[in-house]
């Protein structure tokens, strides 16, 4: 609530900031303050909620587990500025409008994290959409990012379209849109209801860019400017997935509902694996890399939904916080170089050692090698869906699938460890060194212990 | 602390040489490797007196049920010893020699001396899986940096293939994990979990691929002759020395003990494999030319008989596979320290173009006679009690595997001697007439090894003595 409110609020203020104040290094602190009062206000809250939630007006529950989720989402947004802050002004004239724009994409997640009715559910799907739209297309002058634009707009609104029908359908059939009065368990199951869900799947799926509704991913978060592009794949990603997880386990757990939709969602989630590996395999240029990367790592984040289990709720956090800070730790070092192909890292860990080392442990962590944050997040993802039962097939395949992944994870660093080449870095201060280092050890603390992260939960 | 000291002290080591320059990190290494020899044999007398003492546990992931467990018994004491030898081993023979960016490079040896000990004394699941893993990334890192031209392709190989058996052994530990009463990891529930037939026979796979690869059991071998020849040779030194020997392990520690009826429906499929890659690995060494490769090949089939000898799952066999282990070891570096003399001095590995050096260095020609012909399992040597008892193992479990096996036996003969008449014997050519004996470090070490072998080849009982009670914790749970 406490995130909801400073989140939305901080949008507003930063676009007065860029009325008053000239000075784009200014807009940054600004919002860096503006984020960090965000986190403190949001986890000022977890006393009060420790042992236990409590519902607001019949629209917003709040909860330990979401007060959790929204830290790390805001954390990660911190983490982000501090690394890429600077990136902003590259991109055109209105830094501070951008900044508004990532506050009001918080504020959808953190309503997705604490919505308790599917109106609820509606507005915060929206509120985390529209301003990507705008981020994406935020390059004026370059072609590919008006077709991002375009194209997220355009396939966002179908799924929109879809979500709707989907609560519609289930409103018919339930008479409720409080998502713990559905009763949508008992036998038999009303075929609107399952016609709803469905359609609520396919929304969702759309969302977190599942295959086979990802074919917008590569193209958007190519053609979109990379610095957004960093925070669209990472954070938002992960607020899509609280979304579904809470409708999930919430509303459609109770009876043999689950049955029907997981079948679905696992094919969802098969699809997602083998696609998103094998397609990253192909790529030429390590952002499209990433982008296909990210939605192999959807995959993985599917299990925690279909698991419908405490485990699977706790692996979704870790996992949305391992791959937050690897994700954009290597999208702030790609954002140094000037060519984003393979080729373009060749020997950069012998002119720039500390780049090098981050993106190194940072792809160990996508790539789930012990002792990086990513390890145990995959390794929760995996127990939640072992501890299901039913899903053993799937988890093999998801284990075929990463061991496909290291091969794109390593290349890169095949480049900047054995080969030889003169990549052209722009220079790079002080300050995003030390953010550079806050980003191992982050990694690194969730990989020795995680406990550091689910002790609160 | 004795086991923590084991691996913290070439961790930080490790970490510490990172940073140094000019002749800081070969110190350094020198030093820390010396101390877990010191430590090593340590552990040895304090396993001798008050084994318990060993053990250390403490809270690490308390909602997870896994704790960071360490402890030896009589196996984790001699592997511990011989990562701990293996390294000093290494390190003496490297003393004359530079490399680039020394720093990196024995800090990479150091931190994966670390992994490996981990491994060795990891008595929880989960921890052991990750120093399996930690294990393997400096070794990755040291073959792509300082191997040869077509290193990067072929550690990649080496790379992905021990990467996916360590994610199918994953999913076994944790499904293990959840038939677990208690929701633990530690090896103690592990191994009293009480399996059906049907699960212990499809998680027998999942383990079996793992250990297989990092063996390598035939058919999973194709990585280990390419990356044996294209890594640097110290580090082939330590792969096929110690790191091999982490299969070994798996199989003996965990698998036997966690899933005996599993090991019992498929010990038949597992030895016709080892047996396969036995015959197969010996021929294509008769075969070779290049002496890495050769030295590869003959490796695939010593760890066959190995990994046979613990199917066969008796007490001889597992005996014989235990001391096997330790003295594979020990020869095996040998045999890498005369490559390393011979490459560093004439640049080349090719047999064809080698021969007559028995005369120029006469001191190499002695030491490899005899790391040959304990290589080959010679009596008096220290290869030959460990293959006595493999064989006589395997003897009691089938008369016709044993009789397979022993082919190895003859081929190995066939190959190391005809290894020794193309380098050492013959006539001396150009190239060769410039070699020169053995530097003092050089001597060092393959004195050290000689020492090693005779010694245990004529006394081997206080290693027999050190294993005895693995052999009977894995028996008794038949």
């Amino acid at each position: 609530m406490n995130a909801l409110i400073s989140t939305a609020l901080s949008g507003v203020v930063m676009m007065f900031v860029g009325l008053l104040v000239r000075n784009k290094q200014h807009i940054k602190f600004f919002a860096i303050a503006a984020i960090i009062i965000a986190f403190i206000a949001n986890l000022a809250l977890y006393p009060s909620v420790e042992h236990g939630g409590y519902i607001l007006y019949g629209m917003i529950e709040v909860t330990k587990f979401g007060v959790i989720f929204n830290a790390v989402a805001i954390g990660a947004t911190l983490l982000y500025f501090l690394l890429s802050g600077s990136e902003f002004e590259k991109v055109g004239v209105h830094v501070a409008d951008y900044f508004a724009l990532i506050f009001f994409i918080l504020a959808g997640i953190t309503l997705a994290s604490s919505f308790s009715n599917l109106l609820m559910l509606f507005l915060a799907i929206e509120i985390l959409s529209i301003p990507q739209y705008i981020l994406a297309g935020a390059d004026k002058k370059n072609l590919k990012s008006n077709e991002a634009s375009l194209k997220y707009f355009l396939m966002g609104s179908f799924s929109t379209g879809i979500l709707l029908m989907g609560i519609t359908l289930i409103y018919g059939s339930a008479g409720s849109f409080n998502i713990s009065e559905l009763g949508l368990g008992a036998d038999p199951i009303h075929p609107l209801a399952l016609c709803g869900i469905i359609l609520l799947v396919f929304a969702l799926s759309f969302k977190v860019s599942a295959v086979p509704f990802h074919f917008w991913t590569p193209d958007v978060y190519d053609g979109s400017p990379t610095v957004f592009t960093s925070f669209m794949s990472t954070v938002v990603k992960a607020g899509g997935f609280i979304a579904f997880l809470r409708l999930f386990h919430v509303s459609f757990t109770g009876g043999n509902i689950s049955e029907h939709w997981t079948l679905i969602l696992s094919i969802i989630t098969a699809a997602t694996l083998i696609l998103g590996n094998l397609s990253a395999v192909f790529q030429q240029s390590v952002k499209r890399m990433l982008a296909y990367s990210s939605i192999a790592q959807a995959g993985f984040m599917l299990f925690a939904v279909i698991s419908l289990n405490n485990l699977g709720a706790q692996g979704i956090v870790l996992y949305a916080a391992a791959y937050s800070i690897a994700t954009i730790g290597i999208f702030a070092v790609l954002m140094k170089l000037k060519d984003y192909t393979f080729e373009g890292f060749n020997g950069l860990a012998r002119k720039e050692p500390l780049l090098a080392f981050t993106v190194a442990v940072c792809l160990f962590s996508l790539a789930g090698i012990p002792v990086t944050a990513g390890f145990f997040a995959k390794y929760f993802v995996l127990s939640a869906a072992i501890q299901h039962g039913q899903l053993l097939w799937l988890v093999i395949v998801a284990v075929l699938c990463a061991a496909v992944s290291v091969y794109y994870y390593f290349r890169v660093i095949m480049a900047m460890y054995f080969k030889q080449g003169d990549p052209e870095v722009v220079p790079v201060s002080g300050g995003f060194k030390a953010g550079l280092i806050l980003t191992i050890l982050l990694v690194l603390a969730l990989g020795l212990a995680p406990n550091f992260l689910l002790c609160w939960l | 602390m004795l086991t923590v000291l084991l691996i913290l002290i070439p961790l930080i080591a490790g970490l510490i040489t990172f940073g140094l320059k000019g002749s800081g990190p070969k110190v350094l290494s020198m030093i820390s490797s010396l101390a877990t020899v010191v430590l090593a044999i340590g552990a040895w007398c304090r396993f001798r007196t008050a084994p318990d003492s060993l053990n250390v546990v403490a809270n690490w992931i308390p909602q997870l049920g896994s704790q960071f467990r360490v402890g030896l018994d009589g196996m984790g004491v001699m592997l511990c010893l011989l990562t701990a030898i293996a390294s000093l081993l290494v390190f003496i023979t490297i003393n004359g020699r530079s490399f680039e960016k020394p720093g990196s490079f024995y800090g990479l040896m150091l931190l994966a001396q670390a992994g490996l000990t981990g491994v060795f004394t990891a008595f929880d699941a989960l921890q052991f899986y990750i120093f399996w893993e930690l294990a393997l990334i400096p070794v990755y890192f040291l073959c792509s940096i300082w191997g040869n031209e077509k290193r990067i392709a072929v550690t990649f190989k080496f790379f992905v293939y021990t990467f996916l058996g360590s994610l199918l052994m994953m999913v076994g530990i944790i499904y293990l994990y959840f038939q677990t009463p208690d929701h633990s990891f530690s090896w103690a529930s592990f191994s009293a979990l009480q399996l059906s037939q049907d699960q212990q026979s499809w998680l027998f796979w999942l383990f079996f691929v793992a250990f297989a690869i990092k063996m390598p059991i035939f058919p999973f071998h194709t990585w280990q002759p390419d990356t044996y020849e294209q890594s640097p040779t110290p580090v082939t030194m330590i792969l096929s020395g110690v790191m091999v020997k982490m299969g070994l392990f798996g199989l003996l520690r965990w698998l036997l003990p966690v899933l005996p009826h599993g090991v019992m429906v498929w010990s038949d499929v597992a030895i016709v494999l080892c047996i396969i890659g036995i015959i197969y690995g010996s021929c294509i060494a008769m075969v070779q030319s290049d002496l890495k490769r050769l030295i590869a090949y003959s490796s695939i089939a010593h760890i066959g008989l190995m990994a046979a000898a613990v199917f066969a799952n008796n007490e001889q066999s597992l005996q014989g596979a235990l001391i096997q282990m330790f003295n594979h070891g020990i020869n095996i570096i040998g045999l890498w320290i005369i490559v390393e003399v011979i490459e560093q001095r004439l640049g080349i590995r090719n047999m064809a173009q080698l021969g007559g050096m028995a005369r120029k260095a006469p001191r190499m020609a002695i030491f490899f006679v005899i790391i040959s012909m304990a290589n080959i399992g010679l009596p008096l040597t220290n290869g030959f009690i460990g293959e006595f008892l493999m064989f006589s193992g395997l003897f009691q479990y089938n008369h016709w595997m044993m009789a397979f096996a022993g082919l190895g036996i003859i081929l190995s003969a066939v190959y190391t001697l005809g290894m020794i008449q193309k380098v050492i014997f013959g006539q001396e050519n150009e190239l060769t007439t410039t070699t020169t004996d053995l530097k003092a470090g050089e001597m060092l070490a393959l004195s050290l090894i000689v020492i090693m072998i005779f010694v245990l080849g004529v006394y081997p009982q206080p290693m027999l003595e050190l294993v005895s009670n693995t052999t009977e914790v894995v028996n008794k749970l038949f």
